[in-house]
């Protein structure tokens, strides 16, 4: 069959089994935009390129299949930078098409060029810049595999534009050999009877989960261990949902935004088992110093997270999902009973504050998130941005299952949230989709509302309006002697007024007694909505 | 800090060179030198680089370049189990009263004089990195005017070789 290098692109994208792509086309990216018309391959156009890569970011954790975005040569591609970056701290699998400018024209600075694989080199898993046409069908399949398999993340190929243009004989290749690629899932047999060994002989065992529990698609038998052998267990921000909130044997979220008992238990702890994570300094600053007190039990699929930041007791590098079947059959219950009493008691001694219903001047935000988890659903997905909003949402709202609750954990990427809601409901538009935002980082994406309004998407955005950078607020009321400066938006728009300009409804509560209705209201329907909460700058994130 | 030598099999392609160096200054690593050039097969590539650190730094190196998707292997030299040499070009000035006694620095070092003018030798000397050094050491009394090295290259001793299929030597 020939083809053009586009054709070739579009036809290698079918084979993949993408069904969605979120893009921004341009001049050097024309000819796929060209070839794509012709297909069933749905593309979605957001309102920036940022937009686009967390977009697809949100429909790859969504559907658990590798997401995929396009955009143009030059500010197309440098747009989606921070969207690369964000994806690939987050491990989260995503295949990058950009134009590039024709192959004679490389390295002469001409209109709308940019060396995007030299500047995306540090944040993406592989980059290709394809010179011979022949190779799109190769590169494309490599590049699927190398998103989606190990330990995912963001891939991105630079297709210049004479490539795309070229008529080649289109071959997809059945498999994929890369020399120096060749991800190792199966855990090492002896290691994995040490972890059982270590689990039995300990009085006071914890599990910090992360994210790559959610990659594995490993949430049941991370709870069937943790039943098993009753043993608590910490979730990072990356690793919400891989155990029901509300299970008794979950903790909460650690770090140093985290719960208290959940902080408390991995700083006295005999055992800490670290699934899929990273020991990033936001979950584990204190890592060295947990260390100490406790032997380390490493399972992660990337060889080079074991040992990096902490030392380890026992590693094991492999599918943390495989792990943890295989350990299912061999561990036994340990002598945790006193253990799990003092967490309780801990517990019970430091709930979280504001959860429930206090009358206040504006809008708890700890309250209206918790109410906003009882009643949207098990099945709804939340996004949030950064800042107190995304502190709030993941200590508060109560996620039931993997796969429903996505943050920019490791970038803390202002300006996530909208769009990641748009790839979540592209990829399930029967779920409820919430984003949780504050009324800075809103505004770094709020042109994604004509990405909704043109794709009819009924998302729910809260906007807790504290009128100004609440987070980094607090940081200057803490750590600067209160000299704030450049953290204030006082001339916010009117959100309510701005929903109206999409055409979509919009309300603003200003104290917790209207919580429940207005909640109500915005659920009724699946039609887009914005619900801007007026909360106090004062309020402490913790 | 200890000084440790990686060899790097790399896929022989456009950019592999800048990653692996980009991966160095990103995660804080120090080189201390790096030499590349093709093997055997000429898809791939050797790399022999001497970094800069601990042990735990020397691992954290092997385990980022492992990540590369085009680095095929990496392994680190044991000193004494490898063979290590580095070729360097030294361009001294030469009188007619310091000529010979140059000469036969030289010939002590085994080295070579590869390029003759009126008032300059260039030598040619190879060896490991403290030989080279040695030279140059003795050469700076008649003024160096240029110099230049390689940096070190190795291959382990007697029958091991790195093969290129992941895991296995
Ligand atoms: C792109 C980007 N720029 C800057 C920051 C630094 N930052 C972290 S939190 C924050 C404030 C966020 O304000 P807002 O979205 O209103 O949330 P709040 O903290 O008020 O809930 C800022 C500026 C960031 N995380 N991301």
């Amino acid at each position: 069959m020939e083809l053009t290098g586009a054709q070739a692109i579009v036809k290698a994208l079918e084979m993949e089994n993408v069904k969605v792509i979120f893009g921004y086309p341009g001049a050097a990216i024309c000819p796929f935009y060209d070839a794509l018309m012709d297909s069933n391959i749905k593309h979605v156009l957001t309102r920036h390129e940022q937009g686009a890569v967390h977009a697809a970011n949100g429909y790859a954790r969504v559907t658990g299949t590798t997401g995929v975005c396009v955009a143009t040569s030059g500010p197309g591609a440098t747009n989606t930078i921070t969207g690369i970056a964000t994806a690939y701290m987050d491990s989260i699998p995503v295949v990058v098409i950009t134009g590039q400018v024709s192959t004679e024209q490389i390295g002469k600075d001409v209109f709308q060029e940019a060396d995007i694989t030299g500047a995306t080199a540090p944040f993406c898993k592989h980059n290709y810049l394809v010179k011979q046409a022949e190779e799109l069908p190769r590169i494309v399949r490599e590049a699927f595999h190398i998103a989606s398999t190990g330990r995912p993340g963001p891939v991105l190929i630079d297709v210049p534009i004479d490539v795309q243009t070229r008529k080649i004989k289109f071959n997809y290749p059945d498999t994929v050999d890369i020399q120096g690629y060749k991800p190792n899932y199966k855990g090492h047999p002896i290691q994995i009877r040490k972890i059982a060994e270590a689990l039995r002989k300990a009085k006071a065992p914890v599990i910090c989960a992360g994210g790559g529990i959610i990659n594995a698609n490993a949430s049941e038998d991370l709870v069937m261990l943790a039943e098993k052998c009753s043993i608590p267990v910490t979730t990072t921000l990356m690793g919400i949902g891989c155990i029901p909130s509300s299970h008794p044997l979950n903790l909460g979220m650690l770090g140093s935004h985290g719960v208290f008992a959940a902080n408390y238990a991995i700083h006295h702890a005999d055992l800490v088992v670290i699934m899929g994570a990273r020991v990033g300094d936001r979950a584990m600053g204190t890592a060295s110093k947990i260390a100490e007190k406790a032997d380390i039990i490493h399972i992660d699929i990337d060889p080079a997270e074991i040992g990096k930041n902490v030392e380890v007791s026992i590693p094991v590098v492999g599918d943390v999902g495989l792990i943890l079947r295989e350990l299912l059959d061999l561990v036994t219950r340990g002598d945790v009973d006193r253990w799990i009493e003092t967490l309780e008691r801990v517990k019970r001694e430091h709930p979280l504050k504001h959860a429930d219903y206090t009358d206040s001047e504006t809008v708890k935000p700890q309250y209206l998130i918790s109410t906003l988890s009882e009643m949207a659903g098990d099945d709804a997905i939340v996004t949030t941005e950064v800042g107190q909003n995304q502190i709030w949402a993941a200590n508060y709202y109560k996620v039931k299952h993997p796969r429903k609750f996505f943050t920019s954990g490791g970038m803390g990427t202002m300006g996530y949230g909208l769009p990641a809601a748009v790839g979540a409901k592209i990829a399930s538009p029967h779920s409820t989709v919430i984003t949780i935002s504050g009324d800075g980082s809103f505004q770094m994406s709020m042109q994604e509302l004509g990405t909704m309004r043109q794709n009819n998407l009924g998302i729910k955005i809260v906007i807790l309006n504290n009128s100004g950078l609440g987070m980094v607020r607090e940081l200057q009321k803490n750590k600067y002697r209160r000299r704030y400066y450049q953290v204030s938006m006082e001339n916010n728009p009117d959100f309510v007024r701005l929903a109206e300009a999409y055409g979509f409804r919009g309300e603003r509560i200003t104290c917790n007694s209207e919580v429940r209705e207005a909640l109500e209201r915005m659920l009724a329907d699946d039609s887009p909505y914005i619900l801007e909460c007026i909360v106090d700058p004062e309020e402490p994130t913790l | 800090m200890a000084k440790h030598t990686l060899s790097v099999l790399v896929e022989n392609h456009p950019g592999v060179l800048s990653r692996v160096s980009g991966l160095f200054s990103r995660r804080g690593f120090n080189i201390e030198s790096l030499a590349v050039g093709i093997t055997e097969n000429p898809e791939i590539s050797r790399m022999t680089i001497v970094v800069d650190g601990d042990d735990h730094t020397v691992e954290q190196v092997s385990k980022q370049l492992n990540k590369l998707i085009d680095v095929i292997k990496v392994k680190e030299l044991d000193d004494a189990e490898s063979v290590r040499r580095e070729l360097a070009l030294i361009k001294v000035t030469a009188t007619a009263s310091t000529r010979s006694e140059i000469v036969q620095l030289v010939e002590i070092f085994r080295a070579k004089i590869i390029d003759v003018s009126k008032n300059t030798l260039t030598i040619e000397i190879s060896g490991d990195s403290e030989k080279v050094s040695a030279l140059e050491d003795m050469l700076r009394q008649f003024g160096i005017k240029e110099i230049v090295r390689t940096g070190i290259i190795a291959l382990e001793r007697g029958n091991k070789v790195i093969k290129n299929n992941n895991g296995e030597e």
